[in-house]
């Protein structure tokens, strides 16, 4: 058996000195999907930000094709997106600016007519010359939504994607995942919403029992 | 990676240019504490002449700590620092891209300025020249050490105090061979061993700064 794309092995998490969790594993192999489940407080997103590399677990390694993250930092910035709590669009730039500007941080190039069909996908197709600032929260998420599907990554981590969406909002994230994994991408996602992933390889993780 | 660099400075240049507000508060903020000096000191002219370099070289350090804490502070609020930090380039690439811009956006005004608050100093020309001179080599320091305690404190409450007290010591070296280049000028002995150490101090902030400011970028993320 391979080992799978994304491996991670023993995590453990301190925040403060309290212990969140410990012993955790899970593999990831193309064509998956991983549902992170806990409550309030147990670590979910201490979990995302370790596996995206933005933290340093306490314990454990994760690897992405075999290579730690920590030391494959180039390769995995390419090849993973994460969408967290905040949306990481600035509000003085319009939604189109965000994009390219997210693309050209990223070492891409993402011409005018790709970013304006990725905000046409995500309803966005009245507001793309205004400043985000404007734009109300679940508008704002959609226009990270759409960076997500612009980056071209292989492997999605996202934080409450859900939040602030409405009842389409919903049903396009859960497409939008679907679309992802039956393409052979991989997703990791947290939500306290339910999902319906229904036909899809899907894991289930739960965090700090 | 060389369009990285430049990405994150024509960012941020242009973030500052759709908020010109945030971005002349620190520059009338120079021009104010200059000019409060002649006022308080009183007109006569030799004595403004003596202290009218280290008057502008303070208020500069002043001014470009004013506009430090909002380096970092407001990417992390809005979660595109997160996202930088995760793209493919080097950390330090990053930082040393927003201490330029920082340095284009905050410090070159200040060249700009600087000649004409000399005149209230009754500065000589060749004396206003060498304080031009001295800020083109000294501010892109400020900028560059100013970014290592912008990213250790940054997510801290009352981050912009404690920057101040971290940041301003290691500011002396700037300050004492910048005012000290135009010194020489006014003295006659001449500013070339100030504008040497000036140049050298930059070069080791330029090597160092970038890195030392990535890594405590890192711990304040997590």
């Amino acid at each position: 058996m391979t080992p799978g794309m994304l491996i991670a092995n023993d995590l453990a998490c301190e925040r403060g000195e309290r212990l969140l969790f410990k012993n955790l594993g899970f593999e990831l192999e193309n064509g998956e999907a991983l549902l992170v489940r806990g409550g309030n407080g147990r670590g979910k997103t201490s979990l995302l930000r370790i596996l995206c590399g933005l933290s340093a677990p306490a314990a454990g390694v994760v690897r992405w094709r075999g290579e730690p993250i920590n030391q494959a930092q180039e390769q995995y910035g390419r090849e993973m997106s994460y969408l967290g709590h905040a949306n990481g669009i600035k509000d003085d730039l319009t939604p189109v600016e965000n994009l390219r500007l997210a693309a050209a941080l990223g070492g891409r190039d993402l011409d005018m007519a790709t970013a304006t069909t990725a905000l046409e996908q995500v309803g966005l197709s009245r507001c793309m010359d205004i400043p985000a600032r404007v734009l109300s929260f679940g508008q704002r998420r959609r226009v990270a939504l759409a960076g997500l599907m612009t980056a071209g990554a292989l492997l999605w981590i996202l934080d409450e994607p859900l939040t602030g969406l409405d009842v389409n909002g919903v049903a396009m994230v859960e497409q939008m995942i679907r679309d992802h994994v039956v393409a052979g991408g991989m997703v990791i996602v947290t939500t306290h919403q339910p999902l319906a992933l229904d036909g899809l390889t899907q894991k289930t993780l739960s965090v700090g029992d | 990676m060389l369009k990285f660099f430049f990405t994150v400075i024509r960012r941020d240049v242009l973030l500052a240019a759709r908020r010109r507000g945030d971005w002349l508060t620190a520059q009338f903020f120079f021009v104010m504490v200059v000019s409060m000096f002649p006022l308080g000191v009183g007109p006569e002219p030799t004595m403004l002449r003596t202290i009218g370099p280290g008057v502008v070289w303070v208020a500069a350090l002043l001014a470009s700590l004013l506009s430090l804490d909002r380096l970092f502070a407001d990417d992390y609020r809005d979660g595109t620092l997160e996202q930088m930090l995760l793209s493919p380039y080097p950390t330090s690439l990053l930082t040393l891209g927003k201490a330029i811009a920082h340095w284009i956006i905050n410090g070159i005004p200040l060249l700009v300025i600087a000649p004409v608050l000399g005149i209230q100093f009754n500065l000589p020309n060749e004396a206003l020249w060498m304080l031009v001179l001295s800020l083109a080599i000294g501010t892109p320091i400020l900028s560059l050490l100013g970014s290592i305690g912008a990213a250790l404190t940054l997510g801290l409450r009352g981050g912009g105090v404690l920057v101040t007290l971290l940041i301003l010591p290691l500011y002396v070296p700037a300050l004492i061979f910048g005012a000290g280049a135009v010194e020489g000028i006014l003295s006659g002995t001449g500013s070339e061993a100030q504008l040497s150490l000036l140049g050298a101090f930059l070069m080791m902030s330029l090597l160092l700064a970038p890195w030392v400011s990535a890594m405590a970028l890192r711990v304040s993320v997590e």
